[in-house]
């Protein structure tokens, strides 16, 4: 293109009917990347190929179906080792030599253990269960449970509960939005989520941006983190919450920090986040005051001190090769809740190279998380969350199994509101108004209409577990929790059946 | 006060990204063919009774307000424009002598001319007759645009004294 670089190979090209095109210029208006644009003199709405991002805005918004936004058709000469990827990065970073960023999750083709993995049913020797008939029970608690239970007698010679049992977060589905902070997405994704946790019992979690006040009446719904940057961490804040959580790692980006940057900081933000405006949002890679698993227990004990020991904390780790034996120490710090990110978790924004060659799946992590604790005896003094790539209900209920008490979900309740995966949230110009702060453009999306699709997936999904649950006569989630005989397995080496602890199918 | 039924589109600012499908399904179906290519590349002149008013990010679609007391009817010489039983306020385009009466006495600028058969005629929103719902409202894909059908008065601003109250 005149003026460009040279050096710019398009990914996708938008075909345009122009028997169909009615030139009304929505496409022109929704595009955020600047890559459709109207002639005037012709009368005609045309596209720049090599800033498309393929996101299908413009294709979704058309009102005649006269848009296909496809893959670039044009080839680079065959080659088996240089894919089309390695050279446009390459390409770029010739042209500006900086990092190349990306966001969402893990897209690279490694193995998906989820799809190697089956469930047992009941036949004949076993009934199974009408979960439209009789009752199912979907409700998890998640925090620390007692070693064991001392029953007495009270005077009445009725008996009655002694131990004091630590606070626990009652999840009516064991599936919680998870950390995606306020700025890297925008107000209306959170009050979307707020809502719609509300609305099923269950919980958001906040990210490390902070909470901002008009959510306060939803913080019995609400986790919040306080991760290495400490933003809009206040007595408040951890007041009003129903759990703290401790940041430590995410899933894309393992041992990194993170950056909003400042353009992104407007004044609601600044607020929250308490910085002032305009300035970048820089978290430090670790915590600067966490160098090992005694001072992770300051903080933890901070908390605990700072909200009268009633609320659970939960520590965050990204799925990274010595997973057990730091999660070991995170239970033994005193967490409540461990939540494991495995390497297909998405984010806002990371370096492409970090997102897609760091870290673990979560499926092996938390299975081999699960044994340690089990082995090391102390699997109750914690509740475990998976996160990182649960793209279904099929999924929960596998890492159910395995040994999670419950799951994150990130990438699939973006998803749920629009989002089509272009990767493109560092840009801060998300063209369906999830992962953007321009205010216009934050408008596509409306939380009203947001809280109902998170309300739907969940919904369904909860159909859809309750229905496994009955099919294997099991009529209690918790009755599933590292239940990993009802597992199979296909296609996997031995040594990843041990790791994850199951059979092969047929065994 | 007399009870008649309201039926009003109200425009929810919060919810408008200026995508402009309202215009694109108000001059549908104010088309003969009420297809979208037809209307717009065939029948030629399409006219959209709706309009995005955009500035910055504050954008809305703006239409008749179909107000209680129209300035409009007030204005209007040739007794073109009238109040329907419905609480409607309807142009009769067969009356209209265009003299612009009604256009400038609108505070909402929602009447603007249309050039039917080569004679230009004051255009305003009819709330789609034959429709359940009008066709901007039920092209929103953001529910900009709320279609209120409620008996008495219609959506209104809550007073101070009664939030206090309440």
């Amino acid at each position: 293109m005149l003026y460009e670089s040279i050096f710019v190979f398009p990914t996708f090209e938008v075909e345009r009917d122009y028997e169909k095109c009615i030139v009304c210029k929505t496409c022109v208006q929704q595009c955020t990347f600047n890559a459709t644009y109207y002639l005037p003199h012709r009368h005609k709405v045309v596209t720049r190929d090599t800033e498309c991002v393929g996101c299908r805005r413009c294709e979704a918004m058309c009102p005649t179906g006269a848009i296909k936004v496809r893959r670039y058709q044009g080839e680079f000469k065959e080659n088996a080792y240089w894919s089309p990827r390695d050279l446009k990065d390459l390409y770029k970073q010739a042209e500006q030599g900086g990092v190349i960023l990306t966001g969402g999750g893990n897209d690279r083709e490694y193995p998906i253990y989820w799809d190697h993995i089956l469930l047992d049913a009941c036949q004949v020797t076993n009934p199974s269960i009408d979960p439209l008939r009789e009752p199912m029970e979907l409700r998890t608690y998640l925090g620390r449970k007692p070693d064991k239970l001392d029953i007495g007698y009270n005077e009445k010679g009725e008996p009655e509960l002694r131990t004091k049992i630590p606070p626990n977060l009652v999840a009516d589905i064991p599936v919680i939005f998870a950390p995606m902070s306020y700025g890297a997405l925008n107000l209306n994704m959170h009050r979307a989520e707020a809502a719609a946790a509300k609305a099923m019992g269950t919980y958001w979690n906040t990210g490390e941006g902070g909470l901002h006040r008009e959510l306060y009446p939803y913080g019995d719904h609400t986790i919040v983190q306080v991760a290495s940057g400490r933003f809009g961490v206040h007595a408040e804040y951890l007041q009003v919450s129903a759990a703290m959580e401790i940041k430590i790692g995410q899933g894309a980006k393992p041992g990194i920090g993170g950056h909003l940057p400042g353009g992104k900081v407007d004044e609601e933000i600044s607020k929250t986040r308490m910085i002032p405006v305009g300035t970048d949002a820089l978290s430090p890679a670790p915590h600067h005051d966490i160098y090992s698993i005694e001072d992770l227990r300051q903080l933890i004990y901070a908390l605990k001190e700072a909200t009268n020991y009633e609320k659970p904390v939960s520590v965050k780790i990204a799925a990274v090769h010595n997973v057990a034996a730091i999660a070991s120490g995170i239970a033994r710090a005193g967490a409540d809740i461990i939540v494991l990110d495995g390497f297909r978790g998405g984010t806002g924004a990371s370096p492409a190279i970090v997102r897609d060659y760091v870290g673990i799946p979560i499926e092996l992590a938390l299975a081999a998380v699960d044994q340690r604790l089990r082995d090391e005896g102390i699997r109750n003094w914690v509740s475990l969350i998976a996160a990182g790539g649960i793209r279904n209900s099929g999924d929960v209920i596998k890492a159910v199994a395995l040994g999670a008490d419950a799951v994150y979900i990130g990438t699939a309740a973006l998803l749920a509101v629009g989002c089509t995966l272009c990767h493109k949230c560092y840009t801060g110009r998300c063209a369906w108004g999830i992962t953007t702060n321009d205010p216009f453009i934050a408008k596509r999306l409306n939380p009203e209409i947001a809280a109902e699709r998170l309300t739907n997936l969940l919904r369904a999904w909860a159909q859809e577990m309750k229905e496994m649950l009955g099919l294997m006569g099991i009529n209690a989630i918790e009755s599933l929790r590292g239940n990993r005989l009802r597992l199979r397995a296909v296609g996997l080496s031995k040594e990843e059946m041990d790791i994850l602890g199951i059979l092969p199918a047929g065994a | 006060m007399v009870k008649q039924i309201r039926r009003r589109v109200y425009p929810i600012e919060e919810n408008c990204m200026g995508c402009r499908l309202c215009e694109v399904a108000c001059a549908v179906e104010h088309s003969k063919t009420k297809d979208p290519i037809s209307a717009f590349l065939e029948e030629g002149n399409p006219f959209s009774l709706t309009v995005v008013e955009m500035a910055g990010p504050v954008s809305f679609s703006l239409a008749c307000r179909h107000c209680d007391e129209p300035y409009c009817v007030e204005a209007c010489i040739s007794g073109a424009l009238r109040v329907e039983d419905d609480g409607r306020v309807l142009v009769y385009e067969e009356v209209c002598v265009a003299c612009g009466m009604c256009v400038v006495s609108c505070p909402w600028g929602a009447i603007r001319f249309r050039e039917v058969d080569g004679v230009k005629k004051a255009a305003k929103c009819d709330l789609c007759p034959g429709r359940e719902v009008p066709a901007c409202v039920a092209a929103c894909p953001n529910r900009a645009l709320i279609f209120d059908t409620a008996l008495g008065p219609g959506l209104e601003l809550v007073e101070e004294e009664e939030i206090i109250e309440g």
